[in-house]
């Protein structure tokens, strides 16, 4: 497990990897919003929660595909559905790879990119703790989707049409969380829903993965 | 006699051929029966106008709407245990028609919403929920047509519905957070504090069961021509090999 985990990472790390694509665009899409709907501090703030988590949930988006697609198309994932581990480890693994090369980056760089969006001082903790929270659920989420459409020639469309309905309530409690915690409010009830979700996502998922792996390799 | 000797599809085919007249006429007997009844036998409301009656044709479909989904996933987890073709191509069968059905609950909905709430759209819970529901639908459909070898599109499908299920029901319970929002309450709870009044209860109830008999006899219909499309693709590949 450990060393598939390694792997991924380096495979996402060195060149063409795509690592740093999703962070791009995540920072594209934060800069094309003011321009979109004017530069006023006051508009920004108000929408600044819900555009990064937005934003971040697309970047996510961008990045699905790879979890198993270029593994299916050389065969690795054939070895790894025949390794002692079981298959069930192996899609949580690479959740935990993608999570790991885009999740907790976007996590990381959601601050600096608030700053441009004027969102206030106060909703910083809460943005990121929300995206830290909220992420794995959409990189587990996003495997099951990447799990489905692994054996098909041209998924990524379809992909984000299966994924991103399952991505709703994430988005909603996310950034509710980050809008309450922006505007000085309770935010325990959010977090808790969040929290579920992440922590359901991750108990669940990983078996609804590998089973659509197994029908795919069959 | 079970019920699961409908999963032969020789047997389905003979039964769904005698029950589908008779479902069919029921159909449509009570459906005219229920919207004529509804539409120019019941007074006006007194603060809705004839507005009202739009709820003859809105409240029906979004059960039924709601109702094709869970049908599907009990026909997806038919399949997944049993293995029962007929199972899952009547789940196949039944989400285009489900997905009519919300439709025309968001259209009604919309066009009843304009007048009387001066809106054709709000973010209201159950609005929004319906709009993801047509959203499953569209990926559950969209999944059965990008794959070719039938057999692995019947299994990832169904797991597809079973985890949509469950993220849908989270998204209906999500949406509830934001407020209580314009749509009225349930129209035909116990509780006669919000039920509709009697008067329009009848017609409405008919149209209910007009609207599920529409529904199995559609299924039916549907389910039919994807075991004849199937048995014409086993014959022209059986035509190949020879």
């Amino acid at each position: 497990m450990m060393a598939l985990l390694s792997r991924d990472l380096a495979l996402a790390f060195r060149a063409g990897g795509g690592f740093g694509l999703s962070l791009a665009f995540f920072l594209i899409v934060t800069v094309l919003v003011p321009f979109g709907v004017g530069p006023e501090g006051g508009t920004l703030a108000r929408i600044a929660p819900g555009i990064l988590w937005v934003g971040a949930l697309l970047a996510c988006l961008l990045s699905l595909d790879r979890i198993f697609a270029l593994d299916h198309e050389d065969g690795t994932l054939d070895l790894l559905a025949t390794a002692p581990i079981p298959l069930e480890t192996v899609a949580a693994t690479k959740a935990l790879a993608h999570w790991l090369t885009t999740g907790l980056p976007l996590t990381l760089a959601a601050p600096v990119l608030a700053i441009l969006l004027n969102l206030p001082p106060s909703g910083f903790f809460w943005l990121t703790a929300s995206l830290a929270l909220g992420t794995p659920a959409l990189s587990m989420i996003g495997a099951f989707g990447a799990a489905l459409t692994v054996g098909l020639k041209r998924g990524g469309l379809l992909l984000s049409l299966l994924v991103l309905p399952l991505y709703i309530p994430t988005l909603i409690f996310g950034a509710e969380c980050a809008r309450r915690g922006a505007e000085g409010l309770a935010t325990a009830t959010p977090v808790l829903m969040l929290l579920g979700i992440t922590l359901g996502s991750l108990a669940l998922l990983p078996f609804a993965a590998a089973a659509a792996i197994r029908v795919n390799l069959r | 006699m079970s019920i699961w000797e409908y999963a032969n599809p020789k047997k389905f085919m003979q039964t769904s051929a005698w029950a589908l007249p008779w479902v069919t006429g029921l159909a449509v007997l009570t459906l005219l029966g229920g919207l004529v009844w509804g539409f120019f036998f019941t007074p006006d409301d007194f603060r809705m106008g004839s507005t009202v009656k739009i709820i003859y044709i809105h409240v029906p479909a979004a059960i039924m709407a709601t109702g094709t989904w869970f049908m599907m996933l009990a026909a997806s987890l038919v399949w997944l245990i049993r293995r029962h073709h007929v199972s899952v191509l009547a789940a196949k069968a039944a989400a285009p028609v489900g997905m009519t059905m919300t439709l025309i609950g968001l259209f009604t909905g919309a066009i009843w919403g304009q007048p009387m709430w001066g809106t054709w759209w709000a973010w209201d819970p159950r609005l929004t929920a319906f709009l993801i529901l047509f959203l499953f639908y569209l990926g559950y459909m969209a999944l059965w047509e990008a794959i070719e070898n039938p057999d692995t599109a019947a299994d990832l499908t169904s797991v597809l519905c079973l985890v949509g299920s469950v993220f849908a029901v989270i998204s209906r319970y999500a949406v509830l957070f934001w407020n209580q929002g314009l749509h009225q309450g349930s129209s035909l709870s116990m509780d006669q504090e919000e039920h509709v009044a009697d008067v329009y209860a009848w017609p409405l109830w008919t149209a209910i069961v007009g609207f599920g008999l529409l529904f199995v006899s559609l299924l039916l219909i549907r389910t039919r021509t994807e075991i004849r499309a199937r048995r014409l693709r086993a014959l022209e590949a059986r035509e190949r090999m020879a």
